[in-house]
C-alpha cells in the first residue's frame, strides 16, 4: 500500500465538484462522482471528473454504476489517456457508506484515491482532503480498512492559471460576487503594473519600519530583498538604451503596417459597395 | 427547459435578442483544459458543445463538453445525444446553446465555420460560437470571444450565391459577417469560496507569463501568417481582375459581331438576298462564370483579425518595454547618487 501517494488536482475538477453539489437533487446531502486522470510512480494527477447519481439510505447505498461506466466510455472517446483513479465526495467526513463505494472503485482501478471537498463549510473553510484505504486488523481475525489522509496539492497547466486568475476577479471587494470580462491585453498589463507598484509600496513600508526600529528584521526577508535588488539585469546604460530603442522601433513599424493593411481593406470594401449603382 | 426555450423564442425575429453572453467559470475552465490538451497533442482544432439557457437578453453558458475528434467509426449525433442525456441525469442544463472552437491567433474564419454556425443558428435561434485563442492564452492573456452570424450573412448563405452583385445587394462585406457578443464571466458564491481556498495553494510566481518581454518569435509567426493571407488575397484579386478583363473583351467582341451582322444584312438587302438568319448572340458568346467572392471575403476577414491582434500585441509589448525603462532609469538614478 503506497502510503506515500501524492494527489495533484487540477482546478477544473474542483469547479465541477462545486457545480455538481449546487445542482444536486433536493433530497441528497452528498454528491459523489468519479475522478479521472493518470497515475504514475506514486503521483496521481487528477485532470477530470464527473458526477454519478446516487442515493444513500440508512444502511445501504445505491449508485448508478452503469451510468458511471457509460460516461467514462464517452469521455475516453475524447481523451483516451484519462483513466479512473478514484472517486470524490462532498462533505467533511468519511462515512460508512464511503467504504462500500470505495470497494467498488477498488475493482475499477488499482489504488483508488478518495477526495473530499467540504462544501458544507464546517470550520468556516472548504477543506480539500485526500485519502487512501489501507487494510488493517489482526491477521486471521477481524479485518477492516481505514481511510488514511494523504497529501493533496494543486497543479495547473499554464493556461489554466491564467483562466483561474481571470475567474478570481469575480470575487468582489465585499465578498459579493460580480461579473468580470476577459480584459484587453493593455488593460491587463496596466493592472499588473498597478499590482507591482502596490507590492513595492508594501516592501518599502516594511523596510522603513525595520530601519526605524519599529519592527524587528527577519533574516529570510532580508535575503529575499537582496535577491530582489540583484535581480534587475545589469545592462550598461548605453546597451539598454540601444536594445530598448530597437525594440520600440520594431514594434511601432509593425503597428503601422498592420493599421495600413486594415485601412486598405476597409477602403476596398467601401469602394466596392459604392459602385452599387 | 423546453418551455422556457420556446418562450424566449417568441421574441419575433429580433436579432438583438442576445446582448451579452454570461459564462460560468466552470465552462471557461473546461474549455481551457480541453483546448490546451488538444493543442499539445496535435494541431487540429478542438471543438465542443456549449450548454446553458437563455434568460431575457443574455445567453448563459453553464456547462460544456468536448467533441471527440472526427472519426468515421462513431456517430457524432449519437455521442452528443448520449452525453446530453447523461448530463441531464445530474441536473445539468441540457439546452444546446452553441459550440466552441479553439483557434490560432483568432484565425477561425473559414467556410466550414460559416457553415456550422449557419446550421446552428437556423436550428437554434440564439446560438453563438465561442472562439478560444490557444496561443494567446498560453502567453498569458485569456482570450474568449463569442460570435454570431449577422442576418445578412444568414441570407447570403441561404442563397448560396456569392457573385459580386448578390453581395452588393445584401450590402455585406467581410466586416459584417459576424458580430461579436461581449462575454462576462460569473461564478456562484460557493465557487468563489472554493477559489479563495485555491489562491492559497497556487504559488505566487505562476501566472506572470504575460509580463514576458520577448516579442520576436511571436511577431515573426504572426507576420508570416499575415503575409500568407495577403498573398492569398492578392491571388483572388488577380483572378477577379482577369475575369473583368474577359468580360470587357467579350462585350467588345459582341459589339463587333453585331455590327458586322448589321453590315452584312444591309449588303444583302441591297443585293435583294434574304438576310442571314438571326442567331442568338448569347449562344455564340457564352458569358464567363463569375468568380465567387466568398473566399476573398473570408481571407479579408482573417487579415483584419490578424492586424487587430498584431496591433494589440504591439501595444502591450510597448507598455512592458516602457515599464522596464522606468525600472532601469530608477536603478541608474540610484547608482549615480
Amino acid at each position: 500500500m503506497a502510503l506515500n501517494l501524492v494527489v495533484k488536482i487540477h482546478p477544473v475538477v474542483l469547479f465541477q465538484i462545486v457545480d455538481a453539489y449546487e445542482r444536486r437533487n433536493a433530497d441528497s446531502h452528498r454528491v459523489i462522482g468519479t475522478l479521472l486522470g493518470t497515475s504514475d510512480k506514486g503521483v496521481v494527477e487528477v485532470t477530470n471528473c464527473f458526477c454519478v447519481p446516487h442515493k444513500e439510505h440508512a444502511d445501504q447505498v445505491e449508485a448508478e454504476l452503469n451510468y458511471a461506466m457509460d460516461v467514462y466510455e464517452l469521455n475516453r472517446r475524447v481523451n483516451s489517456s484519462e483513466n479512473i483513479v478514484g472517486w470524490w465526495a462532498t462533505g467533511n467526513e468519511v462515512t460508512n457508506h464511503s467504504s462500500v463505494i470505495h470497494e467498488y472503485y477498488a475493482r475499477e482501478c488499482r489504488e483508488p484515491v478518495h477526495v473530499t471537498l467540504d462544501t458544507s463549510l464546517a470550520g468556516s473553510r472548504m477543506g480539500l482532503r485526500g485519502y487512501v484505504c489501507v487494510p488493517l486488523g489482526v491477521p486471521r481475525g477481524k479485518q477492516g480498512c481505514m481511510f488514511t489522509p494523504i497529501d493533496v496539492s494543486l497543479t495547473c497547466y499554464e493556461p489554466e492559471v491564467v483562466g483561474l486568475q481571470l475567474c478570481q476577479k469575480t470575487m468582489g471587494p465585499n465578498g459579493r460576487p460580480r461579473q468580470v470580462q476577459p480584459a484587453l491585453d493593455l488593460a491587463q498589463v496596466a493592472d499588473a503594473a498597478a499590482q507591482l507598484s502596490g507590492l513595492l509600496d508594501q516592501v518599502l513600508q516594511y523596510v522603513e519600519e525595520v530601519l526605524s526600529g519599529r519592527a524587528s528584521g527577519h533574516a529570510a526577508a532580508g535575503r529575499a530583498l537582496l535577491e530582489l535588488a540583484q535581480s534587475l539585469p545589469s545592462l550598461g546604460a548605453h546597451s539598454f538604451a540601444d536594445a530598448f530603442a530597437s525594440s520600440v522601433k520594431d514594434l511601432l513599424m509593425v503597428v503601422t503596417l498592420a493599421q495600413l493593411i486594415k485601412t486598405q481593406l476597409q477602403l476596398n470594401e467601401k469602394l466596392t459597395l459604392l459602385t452599387s449603382q | 427547459m423546453a418551455n422556457r426555450a420556446a418562450a424566449s423564442r417568441r421574441v419575433p425575429e429580433n436579432e438583438a435578442a442576445i446582448t451579452y453572453v454570461q459564462c460560468d467559470g466552470l465552462a471557461v475552465m473546461k474549455i481551457v483544459k480541453h483546448c490546451h490538451e488538444e493543442s499539445c497533442s496535435n494541431m487540429e482544432v478542438a471543438q465542443g458543445a456549449l450548454l446553458g439557457l437563455v434568460v431575457e437578453n443574455r445567453l448563459e453558458i453553464t456547462n460544456c463538453f468536448p467533441f471527440p475528434k472526427h472519426d468515421d467509426t462513431m456517430d457524432e449525433e449519437e455521442y452528443q445525444l448520449d452525453m446530453m442525456r447523461r448530463l441531464r441525469r445530474v441536473n445539468v442544463d441540457h439546452f444546446h446553446v452553441g459550440w466552441y472552437q479553439s483557434a490560432d491567433v483568432g484565425n477561425f474564419l473559414s467556410q466550414s465555420l460559416l457553415e456550422s454556425q449557419y446550421h446552428y443558428q437556423t436550428s437554434i435561434e440564439e446560438s453563438v460560437v465561442v472562439i478560444y485563442d490557444t496561443k494567446k492564452s498560453a502567453r498569458g492573456f485569456l482570450t474568449l470571444k463569442a460570435y454570431r452570424l449577422t442576418p445578412q450573412a444568414i441570407a447570403m448563405y441561404k442563397d448560396g450565391d456569392y457573385t459580386p452583385d448578390a453581395l452588393r445587394n445584401l450590402k455585406i462585406g467581410y466586416e459584417s459577417l459576424f458580430i461579436e457578443v461581449p462575454i462576462v464571466i460569473r461564478n456562484s458564491p460557493l465557487t468563489n469560496i472554493m477559489m479563495s481556498e485555491l489562491t492559497e495553494m497556487i504559488p505566487e510566481e505562476e501566472g506572470s507569463k504575460f509580463l514576458d518581454l520577448g516579442t520576436a518569435s511571436v511577431l515573426e509567426g504572426q507576420l508570416r501568417s499575415l503575409m500568407e493571407r495577403v498573398d492569398e488575397l492578392n491571388q483572388e484579386a488577380i483572378k477577379f481582375n482577369r475575369y473583368q478583363q474577359l468580360v470587357v473583351r467579350q462585350q467588345q467582341d459582341k459589339h463587333r459581331w453585331l455590327l458586322k451582322r448589321a453590315q452584312e444584312n444591309s449588303a444583302r438587302a441591297a443585293k435583294d438576298e434574304p438576310p442571314l438568319p438571326e442567331e442568338d448572340v448569347n449562344k455564340l458568346f457564352k458569358p464567363h462564370p463569375v468568380p465567387p467572392r466568398l473566399n476573398p471575403m473570408i481571407v479579408a476577414g482573417q487579415i483584419n483579425t490578424y492586424s487587430q491582434h498584431i496591433s494589440q500585441f504591439c501595444s502591450q509589448s510597448l507598455a512592458k518595454l516602457y515599464l522596464t525603462q522606468a525600472l532601469q532609469n530608477a536603478k541608474e538614478a540610484k547608482q549615480s547618487n
